[in-house]
């Protein structure tokens, strides 16, 4: 129980301190590592401005790879800080970022885009972020009524919409004969090779803001993992908090699943293994999600890349296959 | 100066079925006061309806002259804590951090505590006897030691009211005389108002200034433990036979359960 002895503001410390480094090294080797091979020493002088700007390597790590990396783990925080909102939300181990209808939603948007044609970048991501912001109106609406049961109904509902949902999105895959089958389903398995600068730009700019909110709601959503009658009678406003929490982070989810797709895994176990690590505190959870969530999706994108396939490996193939086994081990370790 | 609790007419329903009914009653500032009666008599709800947890469907419960449920939900947790009968303690906090959260509707909105928080929970801690457990998770600590540190993270909240639902229920009696103790102290020295459910008839007569008897949400008869702990009334209350007499200790009376044989005996036989 070592974890109990240091203070929470040495553990923030800590997790900030080495979180930032994790961050910026896996930066670092997303810029420097794939498919076009060269020497460190070019790398460095791309990296440091010393080529010019015609040179085909500053090309490629500032306009390619930098915006891809800064994109994953983007999508990687988002998603890992998605799933540790809700499954202290909705005080459920299993939730995940996509619980609420999201991925339902946005996946039946994407593949309508990919189906007419449109391009991946406003075309299919505006439909993705309309088609899950719909679906979340709809579980809010049929759980509007219910005051009791809030959770339950809550998690049941969205649970419903996404089978819905994937049964029209099997429909749409089984009409489906030529290669846009084959778009969809990598949309359908988390995808980061269409990300373009100034599509990571725009998202950055949203999601940077979403961050701090949820940082500053660390406190309340300890309180919420009490339960509401606890969190209520130690002062805090549950229904304007939980509704504050539902709305921020599932737009920032929303914003995230629209250009990579659905990249599973991260956002249900990446919340569960920093709990391993640091205890339930969120002031520290929240941090740890943000710098260590991103760093590993920025990893598994990494990979996805430079492993041999045919062309590349769907970044959601990769983040379950090396992170599973990771997360048992912790885990049998743990006991 | 209005008093602590002033409640006027107050229905409290769950659907159709009325759990409190016109119920009255006003409590000064600094008393110790006691709800007693049989299990469903509403004594818990009366205290979630004082706590702004329940609504009532007529009438008012106002808290230092203002309605509970009109709070904003920081500002009453500055003036009432609440020791609920069972606190979810399911999740791994350490004690320290679980008392820290009393310092929650003080704190600002970063979250972070200052040292003169860290000094209210370690003085919380001190007084209720949770202080070596400070580092320990939650789930490792025995329902004794789980009720003293909901108490010491209520009274690390540094309220002006205290609520407790049958806080010496888990307790064994040295325990149960401390946390008593304790609260007399707070009540005498610092003006708390405490009002406690308790199922414990002589602890309630040892402690109180006032009782309040409930049965099927409505007032069987409140006052000092003398005006209200009398056999006939009680047995109105719980629809059984309890012997009533005078506490050796000299301080109101003791209430006797009475088994069955005893009252069916024959004088003489």
């Amino acid at each position: 129980m070592s974890r109990f002895k240091l203070s929470l503001r040495q553990r923030l410390l800590g997790v900030v301190i080495l979180g930032g480094l994790l961050l910026a090294l896996s930066l670092a080797l997303g810029m420097c590592l794939g498919s076009t091979p060269a020497g460190w020493r070019r790398h460095l002088a791309a990296l440091l401005g010393g080529s010019g700007p015609e040179d085909i390597l500053t090309t490629i790590i500032w306009r390619l790879r930098l915006p891809r990396a800064l994109l994953a783990g983007l999508v990687g925080s988002t998603l890992s800080l998605g799933g540790l909102v809700f499954q202290a939300l909705l005080r459920n181990p299993l939730a995940d970022p996509y619980i609420l209808g999201v991925s339902g939603g946005s996946a039946v948007g994407a593949i309508l885009g990919l189906l007419a044609g449109l391009a991946p970048f406003p075309g299919v991501a505006l439909l993705a972020f309309l088609g899950s912001m719909s679906t979340l109106l709809l579980v809010l609406l049929i759980t509007a009524g219910a005051s009791g049961a809030r959770k339950g109904s809550l998690l049941l509902s969205g649970v419903m919409v996404n089978a819905f949902c994937s049964a029209v999105i099997m429909f749409l895959l089984s009409i489906t004969r030529d290669a846009r089958l084959h778009n969809m389903l990598y949309w359908l398995m988390g995808d980061l090779s269409m990300s373009a600068p100034d599509q990571t730009s725009i998202t950055a700019y949203v999601l940077l803001p979403c961050f701090l909110a949820v940082l500053c709601l660390a406190r309340p959503l300890n309180l919420l993992l009490l339960g509401e009658e606890t969190a209520r009678y130690l002062g805090l406003n549950v229904a304007a908090a939980s509704r504050v929490l539902l709305i921020i982070t599932s737009l920032m989810v929303s914003l995230a699943v629209c250009q990579s797709g659905l990249v599973g895994f991260v956002g249900l176990v990446v919340p569960h293994l920093f709990r391993l690590l640091l205890g339930p505190d969120h002031r520290v959870l929240i941090p740890a999600c943000l710098l260590g969530g991103g760093s590993f999706l920025v990893l598994c994108d990494l990979l996805s890349r430079v492993l041999p396939a045919q062309g590349e490996m769907p970044v959601g193939v990769v983040t379950a296959l090396v992170g599973a086994p990771l997360f048992i081990f912790l885990l049998m370790r743990s006991r | 100066m209005p008093p602590a609790v002033l409640i006027s007419n107050l229905q409290v329903a769950f659907g159709p079925r009325p759990v409190l009914q016109d119920l009255s009653l006003e409590v000064a500032e600094g008393t110790f006061f006691i709800i007693i009666g049989p299990n469903s008599a509403g004594k818990t709800t009366l205290l979630k309806t004082m706590a702004g947890a329940v609504r009532p469907r007529q009438g008012q419960v106002e808290i230092w002259g203002a309605a509970a449920d009109r709070y904003p939900s920081r500002e009453l947790a500055r003036l009432v804590a609440v020791v609920p009968q069972r606190a979810p303690t399911d999740i791994p906090f350490p004690v320290q951090e679980t008392v820290l959260m009393g310092r929650s509707p003080h704190v600002g909105w970063l979250g972070l505590e200052k040292q003169h928080d860290f000094d209210l929970a370690a003085e919380s801690m001190y007084i209720t006897g949770v202080a070596h457990l400070a580092r320990r998770p939650l789930p490792q600590l025995s329902g004794g030691e789980l009720q003293r540190v909901i108490i010491a993270r209520a009274l690390c909240q540094q309220p002006r009211l205290l609520l407790l639902d049958e806080p010496t229920a888990a307790l064994d009696p040295a325990h149960q005389v401390n946390i008593m103790d304790l609260m007399q102290r707070l009540q005498e020295e610092r003006g708390l108002t405490v009002i406690m459910v308790s199922h414990d008839l002589n602890l309630a007569a040892l402690y109180a200034d006032q009782l309040l008897l409930l049965k099927e949400g409505k007032r069987i008869s409140s006052g000092t433990p003398k005006e209200v702990l009398t056999y006939e009334q009680l047995e109105r209350a719980y629809g059984c036979a309890l012997l009533v007499d005078e506490n050796p200790l000299g301080k109101g009376p003791r209430v006797n359960l009475v088994p069955r044989r005893f009252l069916l005996k024959q004088p003489g036989a």
